[in-house]
């Protein structure tokens, strides 16, 4: 594996009077990919990024980000690191050209007006780029603070929930942004609470919880290793026990007999094909049974049993 | 090792100064009518009726004062909304996670703030001289005091701006204590024409040192040597910088 683009060892994080935002994280993230901070409001991801992007000062820990360590080269390393907020925060009274004119410089790039053009077109601002911000839409305003997160051409770019609040349409139309960034060479941590995003768009994905970090892992790698199959068979006739010819499937009985549940599988297709077993198993016993209801775990369950585990654990 | 970067301080330096052209109207507007209501009462209808101050008739007399009661007013409130704003609706988030260490971040801010004190002055002096005849003695002088000052305050605001964590703190420095002192500080009067003791206790308040300052700048004559003056400034600046460097390096109020 080539050198990780940012790497974070025993970040720490205690806000005065306040908890423990961050225990001890260690991360590694790779040039180039999509990687997914996944885990529920206050579990500390905000103050992650925070952290690594200057908002925010560790308690600590140490953070490499390009090979150079963030306390001490902060400058070279923070001009090479975009940030996108969760909030809208920008002063909506600017234009948006103005505003992406002054991310440039802020950020010491040289003044690079095609640039900027081709960044605004990029995200359709082009043709607002004399308009205040305030006259906006909320996606057009997102679309800004991304426009000026890159208006220095970052290598690594933070994106801090990016579709919290934005609708359907405009949430796949985002994600197709970030796709065509990843396209570009650009390294991207995204935070989301939406397990769907996640999914949808990272390589690897990260679940935080109470400021640690659960797991890392590819995320496909994780649907095979966590996925399970859970099929529901409603019987014809209530049985008393699961019958000897069906022993070697991973099913208990539920509802007094009148369901037989099975659970199994690796997120790979084996459970389907072990329930397809099962149904003729059923049919060589002469169990009669009037309905089959099978479903695949998608991340999403992956993470509440996960959670839920670290819950009776604590 | 020393960074500076240039462009990052310019690009604030011109967003500081688009901010306030944008509420030019207000910001024009407001010391010109404050001015001229000052000139009315106390140049032209009280002045009139006032002995001449050290040789100085008393319209011409208080022109100091009042550019500096503006002058410290709009500067300090100014440069505090500057930073407050930012942190208060998330803003700063930019200014934070860029290259950007302290001395481009004031070298901006304070730059904006002392070219705006130098426009307001440039605003007071043009309207004062439709009310009442004056000259300047030393010109070069006053303007590099006025930025001095402006510079100072535009700091003072900066810390005031990064302390206050309501809109109410945020007016209560300059309204409790700024306004006052510099009404107190000889605005209206020349200190040394003040009764034992109110005369020493005049110059107790530090402001009083500010305005005599000016006033040695625009008619040489002062109730302080303007050396005094000068040298009160300085440390007041320098003091505000430091603070300032030790905000940024503990990151208080900022990174927390």
């Amino acid at each position: 594996m080539s050198e990780p683009i940012l790497s974070i060892r025993g970040l720490t994080k205690t806000y005065r009077n306040g908890p423990r935002a961050l225990d001890s994280v260690d991360l590694d993230v790779r040039a180039g990919e999509i990687f997914a901070l996944l885990g529920p409001n206050g579990a500390g991801k905000t103050t992650l990024i925070g952290a690594v992007c200057g908002l925010v000062r560790p308690t600590g820990g140490t953070i490499t980000a390009f090979g150079q360590d963030l306390s001490r080269d902060w400058r070279a390393a923070r001009a090479r690191i975009g940030l996108v907020p969760q909030e809208l925060a920008t002063d909506m009274f600017e234009t948006v050209w103005h505003a992406v004119v002054y991310s440039q410089g802020l950020f010491g790039k040289p003044s690079d007006p095609a640039r900027l053009e081709e960044i605004l077109k990029s995200l359709s601002l082009w043709d607002k780029k004399d308009a205040q911000i305030r006259a906006l839409s909320g996606g057009m305003k997102r679309r800004v603070l991304i426009a000026k997160a890159l208006a220095h051409d970052p290598e690594l770019l933070f994106l801090d929930e990016p579709t919290a609040g934005v609708d359907v349409e405009l949430r796949k139309g985002m994600w197709e942004q970030i796709a065509a960034l990843k396209q570009r060479g650009v390294t991207i941590i995204l935070t989301t609470h939406y397990i769907e995003e996640a999914e949808e768009m990272a390589d690897r994905v990260g679940i935080i919880r109470g400021g640690r970090i659960l797991m890392v892992d590819e995320k496909r790698a994780m649907m095979e290793r966590l996925g399970t199959t859970e099929a529901v068979i409603d019987l014809a006739a209530p049985l008393a026990q699961v019958p000897e010819a069906l022993a070697a499937f991973p099913v208990e009985l539920a509802d007094g007999g009148t369901r037989l549940v099975y659970r199994g599988g690796n997120g790979q297709g084996r459970g389907r094909a072990e329930v397809a077993d099962l149904a003729q198993a059923l049919t060589r016993t002469g169990i009669g049974y009037t309905s089959l209801d099978i479903h695949d775990s998608s991340l999403e369950e992956i993470f509440v049993s996960l959670l839920g585990k670290e819950q009776e654990a604590a | 090792m020393m960074h500076f970067s240039a462009r990052s301080a310019y690009a604030i330096y011109r967003r500081e100064m688009a901010r306030a052209f944008r509420t030019a109207f207000q910001s024009i507007l407001s010391p010109v009518l404050t001015t001229s209501l000052y000139f009315v009462v106390f140049g032209s209808v009280i002045g009139a009726r006032m002995e001449p101050v050290g040789g100085v008739p008393y319209g011409a007399f208080i022109i100091p004062g009042l550019l500096m009661l503006t002058l410290l007013g709009e500067t300090t409130s100014n440069a505090s909304f500057g930073i407050y704003m930012p942190r208060f609706t998330g803003t700063i988030y930019e200014l934070l996670s860029a290259p950007v260490g302290v001395a481009e971040t004031l070298t901006g801010f304070v730059g904006a703030a002392a070219t705006k004190g130098l426009i307001l002055a440039a605003i007071i002096l043009t309207t004062a001289r439709f009310f009442v005849d004056y000259q300047i003695a030393h010109p070069l002088l006053a303007a590099v005091y006025i930025m001095l000052v402006a510079a100072s305050f535009a700091l003072f605001g900066f810390i005031l701006g990064i302390w206050a964590d309501s809109f109410e703190k945020l007016g209560i420095i300059p309204m409790l204590i700024l306004t006052p002192l510099t009404f107190l500080g000889g605005t209206f009067y020349a200190i040394r024409d003040l009764p034992a003791p109110w005369d020493a206790i005049a110059l107790a308040n530090p402001i009083a040192f500010l305005v005599s300052g000016l006033r040695y700048s625009f008619y040489g004559v002062s109730d302080v040597p303007i050396a005094v003056s000068l040298g009160l400034t300085l440390g007041f600046l320098a003091v505000c910088v430091i603070i300032i460097a030790l905000i940024f390096r503990t990151g208080w109020r900022l990174r927390e």
